[in-house]
């Protein structure tokens, strides 16, 4: 593996508060030096002039469906997306088929991601066998294999005695749960936000409620027993609300939103493309400012895709039957800095904070960083070009994004994982 | 004038001036189905597709006599009987549809929107005939007509809609369009039936059915599905009976010329008595019969282009 050194570029750290034009040079898959015009006898040269450095940025929420639904995405595909999208980085789901709650699984989605993956593949485990609510899975066996994290996501674990106990044994363990916020009652057969649009468009609602409601126990649940929780897909204004006050509180609470819950709102379902149906569903102009607002005063720790890759033949169908989901791996970035940081919300700065150092810190991972040292994963990207979102050129085996056709700003231009270039120019190698 | 689409997929898409249009077509289309020889040759070498993908009998029936009397060719498919028994997805059914050259798809289905991705797969006109709880234009459009015939027009009547709005596509449709032609409508019902929201669309909501019932021109009774009650929506069909059904001594209380609709089927005892259901206010055949009128309008509006006639 040839050194690069990436030269030139505005270097942004937020590990060492570093917002500065820099040669970074990576050597033996290390952040070798950071510093001024560095100068070396043979290396990859990479020219960043009027790009920016980063961290490798961390999608700490994305779904890769292998094992089981290979004909939506692989690992190879997922990851693919990932670095083409600007991620070093992703932590996959586990309601794949089987359900990563046995070793075995993690060491199939861990050995797959080594021998066909681009981007580090970091597997979260089911906290319950099956996804089912009941039985705790072997969280001290998934972690030993390589679980971040305990997720029942797509499902909430709806029996709060189960859910008491699994945060009760993750203390034990010191690892975090990842919670999926959906009373299942209140959301039934729910098919959009509840609200004047539902009732405008026969489409059974899912109140609010269905979220908060859970968020509110489980804030309940962590400040008693003193978990760690990182509530996913956080969606309404009164959830952002819920979790300041628990922050509030001393409350061991992150949490993250993804970026379709930061821009669209449920008014765009009017056209009853399932492209928009998606879980929690979009909701509100006011929710939308909550997002906003929790992102800038830092209620809302990080921001994550939910990547959700679904095949046409099941999205192209009437909407109460298609599935739920948005793919976001290739569209996060750039979308971000469109509506985040191009209309003044966020900085730079900022916006690698969610993309990158938080998710880091949230998943106990050693990323985040560009100090001398670190393992060399590292985004480079153009802040000002401009981009037409093409789904029929997306890495992802799937095509439902709900933003074909947007015009945003900015896109990944290099990737380096572990020191290796795997984007180059925008190409995954 | 003319229709500006080539489908009907709902009141909402349509204007005030579109929906007086079919009113005044129907009406010059009325007059067929009292003739001996009930045919005319309008749609004569026009083919309709009938595909309903939810049972109905009066829709169905409905929209097949109004193509017949004006000569088309009309073909059934039903859910059971079909590809889509067999699993076949509304997107292939389509292209089936569009490879056999029909001018006309008449849906029913029980999701909402799917007339909508229906029309976006297919060239032809698509017509809506109820779509899950989202609209069911054609139906509101004969309600409208009978109102009109019976009381001489629509602007300023006071029209009380009652009991399941919240999983009505009746409901949906006739507010859209009552309140396009300058009615006031109030829906009444429990708070567990009306849905979230639907202030917006432009009614006013009651829980209490005797408050305003004496101000009713029209009152409407919605036919309650016997499964609401095991989903907690209402504690019992007799209480339900009891605070929202229509009775003779409700009944009593109505103004004189006030009408009482219903879209069938009905529950006798339920949401009406049989009393009430047959007093002569009621119009409740009217509705069907004016429905082959309303439907041959809209056929020869959509399809008819002028040849004809």
């Amino acid at each position: 593996m040839p050194d690069v050194l990436i030269r030139g570029g505005r270097v942004i750290n937020p590990a060492n508060k570093t917002d500065a034009v820099l040669d970074v040079l990576v050597e033996d898959g290390k952040v070798k030096m950071v510093k001024k015009d560095i100068s070396v006898k043979s290396a990859d040269v990479i020219d960043a002039s009027g790009l920016i450095v980063c961290p490798g940025l961390i999608d700490m929420h994305v779904h890769l469906r292998e094992p089981g639904r290979e004909d939506e995405e692989t690992i190879a595909s997922g990851t693919r997306a990932a670095v083409k999208g600007g991620f070093t980085a992703v932590a996959c789901m586990p309601n794949t088929d089987p359900v990563v709650d046995n070793a075995s699984v993690i060491e199939l989605i861990l050995e797959r991601a080594q021998n066909e993956g681009v981007a580090h593949v970091l597997p979260v485990g089911a906290i319950t066998k099956g996804l089912k609510g009941e039985e705790l899975s072997e969280m001290g066996e998934l972690i030993r294999v390589g679980a971040v994290a305990f997720s029942d996501d797509g499902n909430s674990v709806m029996n709060a005695e189960v859910m008491r106990r699994a945060l009760e044994y993750s203390v034990m363990l010191d690892a975090l749960i990842i919670v999926h916020a959906e009373d299942m009652n209140l959301s039934g057969r729910g098919q959009m936000n509840e609200g004047f649009y539902s009732t405008l468009l026969g489409l059974k609602g899912v109140p609010v409620a269905a979220e908060e409601i859970m968020i509110a126990r489980d804030m309940i649940l962590a400040e008693m027993i003193e978990a760690r929780v990182h509530i996913t897909h956080v969606s309404t204004a009164g959830s952002v609300r819920l979790i300041r006050q628990a922050k509030e509180r001393g409350v061991r609470v992150t949490c993250e939103a993804t970026p379709h819950h930061l821009v669209l709102t449920e008014a765009l379902l009017e056209s009853y493309d399932t492209n928009y149906k998606v879980n929690p569903p979009l909701r509100t102009e006011v929710d939308v400012l909550a997002l906003r607002e929790g992102l800038k005063e830092g209620t809302i720790d990080a921001i994550a895709s939910d990547h959700a890759p679904h095949a046409l033949h099941e999205k192209e169908r009437e909407f109460d039957y298609a599935p739920f989901g948005i793919v976001g791996l290739e569209t996060t970035l750039p979308l971000m800095l469109t509506e985040l940081v191009e209309s003044g919300e966020l900085s730079y700065t900022q916006l690698i904070e969610k993309l990158s150092c938080n998710p880091a810190r949230i998943l106990g991972l050693e990323a985040g960083s560009l100090s001398v040292g670190s393992p060399a994963n590292v985004t480079v990207f153009d802040p000002k070009v401009k981009v037409k979102v093409d789904v029929s050129s997306f890495e992802s085996k799937s095509r439902n994004s709900p933003l074909s056709g947007w015009e945003l700003i900015g896109m990944a231009k290099y990737v380096l994982v572990d020191g290796k270039l795997v984007l180059r120019d925008g190409r995954v190698a | 004038m003319q229709l500006k689409s080539k489908d009907l997929l709902g009141i909402r898409e349509l204007d005030g001036e579109e929906i007086e249009l079919i009113l005044d077509t129907a009406e010059s289309f009325r007059e067929i189905s009292t003739r001996a020889v009930k045919k005319v040759p309008t749609l004569r070498g026009r083919t309709i597709v009938s595909l309903f993908l939810e049972p109905s009998t009066r829709t169905r029936v409905s929209f097949e006599l109004a193509g017949k009397r004006l000569s088309a060719d009309v073909v059934n498919i039903s859910a059971r009987a079909s590809a889509v028994a067999k699993g076949e997805c509304l997107k292939d059914t389509a292209k089936t549809i569009e490879a056999m050259n029909a001018d006309l798809v008449v849906m029913r289905h029980s999701a909402a929107g799917a007339p909508h991705f229906l029309a976006k797969l297919i060239e032809c006109g698509v017509i809506n005939a109820g779509d899950g709880a989202h609209e069911h234009p054609t139906q509101a459009l004969l309600d409208l007509f009978t109102i009109k015939e019976r009381l001489g027009k629509i602007e300023g009547l006071q029209v009380v809609v009652i009991g399941d709005i919240a999983h009505s596509r009746v409901a949906r449709s006739n507010i859209l369009a009552l309140t396009k032609l300058g009615a006031r409508v109030t829906v009444v019902g429990p708070p567990t039936l009306i849905p979230m929201g639907i202030g917006e669309m432009g009614c006013e909501v009651s829980y209490d059915l005797d408050t305003v019932l004496g101000q009713a021109d029209v009152v409407y009774a919605l036919r309650i599905q016997l499964e609401r009650q095991t989903e907690t929506l209402f504690p019992s069909l007799r209480e339900y009976a009891a605070l929202f059904g229509l009775n003779e001594e409700r009944a009593g209380r109505l103004k004189k010329n006030a009408l009482i609709m219903h879209p069938g089927p009905m529950n006798r005892g339920i949401e009406i008595t049989a009393e009430v259901a047959d007093l002569p206010q009621s119009v409740v055949t009217d509705q069907v019969a004016n429905g082959v009128a309303v439907r041959m309008a809209i056929l020869y509006l959509l399809i008819g282009g002028g040849e004809g006639a």
